[in-house]
């Protein structure tokens, strides 16, 4: 290959996948949660990692097979992201240090209500003056509780992914809410046409579903309460869609530049070939009416990868299942599409694992890139009452076979978050 | 990529501490040549020092009430700084210039109700069905909105909200290092041309009972309010949480010069890392930031150091600063401000600019410990090494 194979439209080094893993609520590994995804079956199930009568949401896509230490958020959030971390970079052909940057998509962590409860029953009567925070700081003060204090900081999954897999420098961890993931390998593609670094390793990681987790987004009215059958709920532009389903998971991408990726021999899982992004700043939770800033993210995208509309064959829809989302997806799909909107499938994996939050974004791009490898699209599944305002081709509950060169992966998040990425074959 | 790499310069400051809001309010008191009188607050959560928020106007910055509503005061302050650094770099009103700007957040969680975490714990020491408890209570109790001002991601949102910041957005997390890797991050992007300018920075609020329980898990906090920051024996005595919301406008000096704005001064280099403190491990990873930025100190020097307060730790960070940049003026920030976490490096960066954009030399922070400085500075190093793990270093350079 010559030089300029390795660079892009723009002179810039290509970024290669070289190695991916996944976890979702269909399991654990890229060629499990393939099967399962293409053969349309739902990983959404009743809750049972706490009580759930009387909630209004009774459902959720939570990970409950892989073993942790402690329930909490920390500890199953980078449980997670060991065990995509561990896949992707035996994909890769990688052993020994990564040596390379770590950006790390992860839920915001607070303290616990084990935690809390736990402080709570330390409390002796002559303590019990003032709130409980009073109350836990005596405890505390009298002893120091070091465990519980990992388990309150931000910085401790990447500080155990970066010893656990020798990722170099200061590792990044970052929300950009349910755009996350796909923040996460921007800024792993990113790092890479910066030239410092040959490789980055991008991880987007979720284990934080709890009580408080689903009570607040439940207070948001921004989940489905369709409950039963739990499989059915997560119903992308359908008409009585009514509601994400939160969800669990991981994902991980080893990136490369494409060079360094050939010169070592690597199979090349695909290139990410485009980034876009764009703040909204209309509404907390709420998009522009327009979709304007959804717009701009995905011709971002697309501009930053060189290629027109016309030359994308498939788009993994961020697709909620939230009559909001949908709608604006639609307005800002069409508005970039136009004509040609009718022929181009779109289909969204939440419909079966659900909303995996700060991984979405990666677990979804993985998915994109299988999308590419297999020639499979992957439906949306639940799609029997399709809303007709939304005239979309979702690859209605079947599989479909499709030669797709090039993929649009949307992601949009709460705080006026988009990041859309454009996924594309290995150049011939 | 050498050729194309491009000068990378602050352009506004926005600050708020303890001490006061914007950086005229900090000039006054830091270029005096007197050590400034620390502003703290030992009554309000006894045993604990804190360094309070300042009497601060929010309509200043966020005009709006319905989006003050939407927000606790972690946010607010957030919204608040960036707001003044905007203005400081004459961009508050370039509706244009706000709207490709990108945005790099440094931070932490907002606040919890307390009332409700309260009534909770409460109720379930009676009780032993507390996972039904749970959901009973926080159905009940928390404010639908409470979990906007509490995501971390929205400080950024409403950023963009108030301020029109949208050409990206990006939320960092992860204590100390978030606020490092802002900076970096930025630097990074504007310097391989990816961005022309970013809005950098974080904000923490040191009177909060949540935040006070996270770090007196491991007895990190000081506890006399009359202990000097460093101790007779070079150790120091503890950390006071300090209260900051510091952004800088980071631009590429053509884009700087094309608008014609002033140049606080060149961000020459930010570079964060992490790993082992058993041994040296620490000290040779922080000569290796040493090396790596550049920074090589002296007397035209000044070095902002963000020592936590930690008694161990910040001896360490003292020795080797004092060993590494012999004969350069120290500025010991917590000592003057209090650790303020995820902002502490965006602080140190903003005070930098400060004393590299003014004529006079910028006085000890610490009495009797940071050395009186001759002359004002044209070159400064900022150091943050996180109370638990992360640490980063800078080097400015004097423009003007």
């Amino acid at each position: 290959m010559s030089k300029a194979a390795y660079r892009d439209h723009l002179g810039r080094p290509l970024v290669a996948v070289t190695g991916m893993g996944v976890v979702s609520s269909l399991g654990q590994g890229v060629t499990d949660n393939w099967q399962a995804l293409t053969a349309g079956r739902s990983g959404i199930h009743p809750i049972t990692r706490f009580p759930s009568e009387g909630l209004s949401t009774r459902i959720c896509g939570t990970v409950d097979f892989i073993d942790i230490p402690a329930p909490t958020t920390v500890e199953r959030s980078f449980a997670f992201a060991r065990e995509t971390t561990v896949e992707a970079l035996a994909e890769a052909g990688i052993s020994g240090d990564f040596n390379g940057p770590l950006f790390l998509a992860a839920p915001p962590i607070e303290p616990e209500w084990i935690t809390r409860f736990d402080l709570g029953d330390r409390v002796r009567p002559e303590q019990m003056t003032g709130n409980a925070y009073d109350q836990f700081l005596a405890v505390l003060r009298e002893k120091a509780d070091p465990v519980a204090h990992e388990s309150m900081l931000f910085g401790s999954i990447s500080e155990r992914l970066a010893d656990r897999f020798g990722t170099r420098g200061l590792p990044v961890t970052l929300s950009t809410a349910c755009a996350s993931g796909a923040t996460a390998i921007q800024l792993g593609v990113e790092a890479i046409r910066q030239g410092r670094t040959d490789r980055a390793l991008s991880v987007a990681t979720d284990g934080s579903v709890s009580a408080e987790a689903l009570i607040r987004f439940s207070l948001l009215s921004a989940l489905s309460t369709n409950n039963d059958p739990p499989e059915k709920a997560s119903r992308p532009f359908t008409k009585d869609r009514d509601g994400f389903v939160i969800a669990e998971g991981s994902a991980t991408l080893v990136l490369e530049s494409l060079e360094a990726a050939v010169a070592r021999g690597a199979k090349v899982l695909g290139i990410i070939s485009g980034c876009g992004e764009k703040a909204d700043d209309f509404h907390r939770t709420r998009s522009s009416p327009g979709g304007a800033p959804a717009i701009a993210t995905i011709r971002a995208a697309l501009e930053d990868a060189g290629l027109s509309a016309d030359e994308i064959g498939y788009i993994n829809a961020h697709g909620t299942s939230t009559p909001e989302n949908d709608k604006m997806e639609y307005l800002a799909l069409s508005t970039v599409f136009g004509d040609r909107m009718p022929d181009v499938p779109v289909s969204s994996n939440k419909s079966m694992i659900g909303h995996t939050l700060t991984a979405a974004g990666a677990v979804e791009a993985v998915f994109s890139l299988l999308t590419i490898s297999t020639g499979t699209l992957p439906p949306t599944i639940n799609y029997d009452n399709p809303d007709p305002s939304i005239s979309l081709d979702v690859v209605p509950n079947i599989k479909r076979d499709a030669n797709v060169t090039s993929v649009l992966s949307n992601s949009f998040g709460f705080g006026g978050q988009n990041a859309c990425l454009v996924m594309s074959a290995e150049p011939a | 990529m050498t050729d194309t790499r491009h000068q990378v310069v602050v352009t506004g400051v926005g600050l708020v501490t303890s001490l006061g809001v914007g950086c005229q309010a900090h000039r006054e008191q830091l270029m005096a040549g007197t050590v400034p009188a620390r502003v703290i607050d030992s009554e309000r959560f006894p045993p604990y020092t804190i360094h309070p928020l300042p009497e601060i106007d929010w309509s200043a910055q966020i005009p709006r009430r319905g989006d003050q509503r939407q927000m606790e005061n972690w946010q607010r302050l957030g919204v608040y700084a960036a707001g003044l650094a905007l203005d400081d770099a004459g961009l508050k009103e370039d509706a244009e210039a706000c709207a490709s700007m990108d945005m790099i957040v440094a931070a932490g969680g907002g606040e919890r109700d307390i009332a409700v975490d309260t009534l909770i714990v409460e109720e379930g020491r009676k009780r032993n069905d507390r996972e039904q408890l749970l959901n009973e209570k926080l159905t009940t109790e928390l404010r639908p909105t409470l979990f906007l001002a509490q995501l971390s991601n929205l400080l950024a949102g409403n950023i963009s909200i108030v301020h029109k910041v949208t050409g990206s957005s990006r939320t960092l997390m992860g204590e100390e290092g978030a606020g490092i890797s802002s900076v970096e991050t930025g630097y990074a992007r504007i310097a391989a041309g990816q961005s022309t300018h970013c809005l950098v920075g974080g904000a923490y609020l040191a009177e909060r009972l949540d935040l006070l329980m996270i770090r007196e898990a491991i007895q990190s906090l000081g506890k006399d309010p009359k202990q000097p920051f460093w101790t007779g024996d070079g150790s120091a005595s503890g950390m006071n949480l300090g209260t900051a919301g510091a952004f800088l406008v980071l631009e590429s000096l053509d884009h700087a010069q094309a608008r014609g704005a002033h140049v606080y001064a060149r961000l020459d280099a930010v570079l964060g890392d992490r790993g082992s403190r058993e041994g040296d491990r620490l000290e040779q990873r922080l000569a290796r930031l040493a090396d790596d930025t550049g920074a090589t100190g002296g007397e035209d020097t000044v070095v902002f150091s963000g020592a936590t307060g930690l008694p161990e730790l910040s001896a360490r960070e003292r020795a080797f600063l004092e060993a590494q940049f012999p004969a350069t003026p120290i500025r010991t920030i917590s000592a003057l401000f209090g650790h303020a976490i995820e902002a502490q490096f965006p602080a140190a960066v903003a005070l930098a600019c400060l004393a590299l954009d003014d004529d006079a030399p910028v006085s000890p922070f610490a009495a009797g410990e940071d050395a009186v400085a001759t002359r004002a500075a044209n070159s400064a190093i900022v150091t943050t090494i996180g109370h638990v793990r992360g640490e980063g270093m800078a080097r400015l350079t004097r423009m003007s």
